[in-house]
């Protein structure tokens, strides 16, 4: 059975393997070596025997082919609605098909598959709220994705990115070493500004376990100290894990359940480890979904919720402010076109769908936010979303997919765009590189900063009054 | 050939279905699975079972869900068709004529003038649907053989329904072909797609169940799915 050295149906999981498959520059063996992948298909019919059980397969059978899940699809929308992109029709000629084959197909079937699974489907869910039937179609891409994966044909980034879970318990080779380093040294950065301002690191029953996606510690470290400045001047009693920090899966987007539980159970072992009252997670949509509302399951808690109650950070932020704890200056709020991203899965798939909108009435002057349309529950996806963003091989399809999102900012006639999510936010730009449609695009931590009021005794203590005074001639 | 439609078949066929799709549902409730699925069904047996009465109640309301409000045409023939095919064969007088004969029960009947329009309201529906996927590019990529076999099967009764109704031409033979075009459809129910007829409160519920317990619902959103 030929499997490559790059590409085969080993997950990766050593340090090692991750730096080989990262030196293969996008994949270029990679792929090469996926075309001549033989397909197990005793053990792809096993696993469809053990695991497609009646929710799936009654979707797949009652299918009325009626087609109005067509309209739901942003994909089929963007792609001048290409029948080929009906969500029905995507999943009833892949994992439909294996099906009724048994598992028999063959190498150029699943190179297709692949392709469908991560470059026509971003696992949004939104057609699953269109169809009479409740027919999931996400749901099964999902399951699909678990069977490519457990093949082989996975996108080379999912590859890495379930392996990096394997190995670091993150979504990137950041030790947990790396990871508190990086955070505490931000923190020092803004100590002067913001005296008394600590990482409070593994402390025990603290009320708030801060938990981040890694992404942050790598690329964006200033996201780590807004974090902290934030809860420092609302008086949280927080603490961060120094293992089990990470709440994002990149596992999940490629599939590999095996890495997703073991994830997610880092993270709730340092729940167990450390009892905080609760979990508030960055801002992340996927990671939220993985942690809070599919990680249960996969680490087996049957009552399907998280070892201490956890919630997304808009549900923190709106918290905070209704109760006072952060104050906002009304003269700070933002006077200028804005309109809000609802991230498909905290929104749709885990009603959230007033949060966000509650702190945009504290921070945005009123007649300045545009919802887009339609919103809600009903977005649409970035454009970017299910790791569709991460993948070199599909980026063409995805900057057609951003289209979307595109025209609905543009409707709204926004400057700002609000995205409470990484891959949203990541969409978001990639589609003002692409279009330059002249917008700007923010998390909230960011924006809520700027235009906070900080209580006296948290301000700087002003050293010198007589230079202070004459400071003032300037 | 009447009288054994209307004897032995009548009574095979019913409970074929009626057997069949007690199997059925008994086999998708006791194949779904809390870790398959990710949905916590036993933890949360009230909140799930708000969810799924919710999501069946929504979606039987005409324009009662986005999705419906999204595509009124096609809500319109969707109604249009399945309110004639299910309170047609249940309250017709003539069925429960029939009914009461046969199994010795009957309850509320339709006047006939409601009856016609309900039958011709499904007829012209059904066209409409037909010519839905005829013409949409994104139907015609879905349909295939079966389908069109399901829209036969299903559309015989009412014609031949019509056609007995009318006295167009064989009075009899039209009622034979209607009692058994009938029959047909009690037999294709627990073996085809229009097992939905069932399904579709067990596959709705399970989508409700899913977004009451750990989805959408969970955080006391009232939506639609």
């Amino acid at each position: 059975m030929p499997e490559g050295t790059l590409c085969n149906k080993k997950p990766v999981d050593t340090a090692e393997g991750i730096t080989t498959l990262l030196a293969d520059q996008s994949g270029k063996k990679y792929y090469e070596e996926m075309t001549k992948l033989e397909i197990d298909s005793d053990l792809l019919w096993k696993t469809i025997q053990n695991t497609c059980k009646s929710r799936i397969r009654t979707w797949l059978e009652i299918c009325a082919h009626c087609g109005m899940c067509a309209d739901s699809c942003f994909l089929y929308l963007v792609n001048n609605k290409d029948p080929k992109q009906v969500p029905a029709y995507k999943i009833q000629s892949t994992l439909g098909e294996i099906i009724k084959r048994k598992g028999k197909v063959d190498n150029a079937f699943m190179l297709h598959t692949m392709e469908v699974a991560w470059s026509q489907c971003t696992c949004c869910n939104r057609c699953g709220t269109y169809c009479p039937h409740g027919i999931d179609t996400g749901i099964m891409f999902g399951y699909l994705r678990g069977l490519c994966y457990q093949q082989g044909f996975v996108p080379w980034e999912m590859k890495i990115g379930a392996g990096m879970h394997r190995v670091y318990n993150a979504q990137m080779d950041i030790t947990s070493e790396d990871y508190i380093d990086t955070f505490q040294w931000m923190v020092e950065e803004s100590e002067e500004e913001y005296p008394g301002l600590t990482l409070p690191v593994d402390v025990e029953g603290a009320d708030i376990m801060y938990t981040v996606n890694a992404r942050e510690a790598k690329h964006y470290p200033e996201d780590l100290a807004e974090a902290a400045i934030l809860f420092h001047i609302a008086g949280e009693n927080w603490t961060v894990p120094s293992k089990g920090w990470e709440l994002t899966s990149l596992a999940m987007f490629a599939g590999d359940w095996a890495a997703c539980k073991m994830q997610v159970q880092s993270v709730y072992d340092a729940m167990d480890r450390l009892k905080p009252k609760r979990m508030v997670g960055t801002e992340c949509g996927h990671a939220h979904r993985a942690t809070v509302v599919e990680g249960p399951y996969w680490a087996g808690r049957p009552d399907g919720r998280t070892p201490v109650e956890s919630i997304h950070y808009i549900e923190w932020l709106a918290e905070a402010l209704r109760t006072g704890k952060l104050k906002i200056d009304p003269a700070k709020r933002i006077k200028e076109p804005c309109t809000l991203q609802d991230s498909c899965n905290y929104v749709r798939n885990h009603g959230l769908r007033e949060v966000a909108r509650e702190i945009i009435s504290y921070i945005v002057e009123p007649g300045y936010f545009i919802d887009m349309s339609p919103n809600k529950e009903h977005n649409f996806c970035c454009g970017g979303g299910g790791g569709f963003n991460g993948i070199g091989r599909f980026r063409k399809q995805r900057n057609v997919g951003l289209k979307c999102k595109r025209d609905q900012i543009l409707a709204t006639g926004a400057k700002l765009v609000i995205a409470p999510c990484h891959n949203c936010w990541d969409a978001i730009r990639d589609l003002e590189e692409e279009f330059e449609i002249g917008i700007r695009w923010s998390f909230l931590k960011p924006l809520i900063i700027k235009m906070l009021i900080i209580p006296d005794h948290l301000k700087p203590v002003e050293e010198d009054v007589e230079d202070d005074v004459e400071g003032d001639d300037e | 050939m009447y009288t054994l439609l209307t004897g032995p078949v009548f009574y095979l066929a019913l409970g074929v279905c009626m057997i069949g799709m007690i199997v059925r549902f008994y086999r998708y409730f006791n194949g779904l699975s809390w870790q398959l699925d990710r949905v916590a069904y036993k933890a949360w047996p009230s909140m799930g079972f708000k969810g799924a009465v919710r999501s069946i109640y929504k979606w039987l309301i005409p324009y009662g869900t986005y999705s419906w409000r999204s595509q009124p045409v096609m809500t319109a023939a969707f109604f249009g068709f399945h309110i004639g095919a299910v309170l047609l064969p249940l309250f017709l007088v003539a069925h429960n004529i029939f009914l009461k004969e046969k199994l010795g029960i009957s309850w509320f009947t339709l006047s006939t003038s409601v009856a016609d329009i309900l039958t011709w309201m499904a007829v012209i529906s059904l066209f409409f649907l037909i010519l839905r996927r005829v013409v949409l590019p994104e139907v015609r990529i879905l349909t295939d053989r079966k389908d069109w076999g399901i829209l036969l099967i299903s559309m015989a009764p009412f014609i031949t329904g019509l056609l007995a109704r009318y006295q167009v031409g064989d009075y009899s033979f039209w009622l034979t072909a209607h009692v058994l075009t009938g029959e047909i459809v009690l037999f294709a129910i627990p073996f085809t797609k229009l097992s939905h007829v069932f399904l579709f409160f067990a596959s709705r519920a399970q989508l409700g169940m899913d977004f009451g317990i750990k989805r959408g619902g969970i955080r006391g959103t009232k939506m639609a799915w």
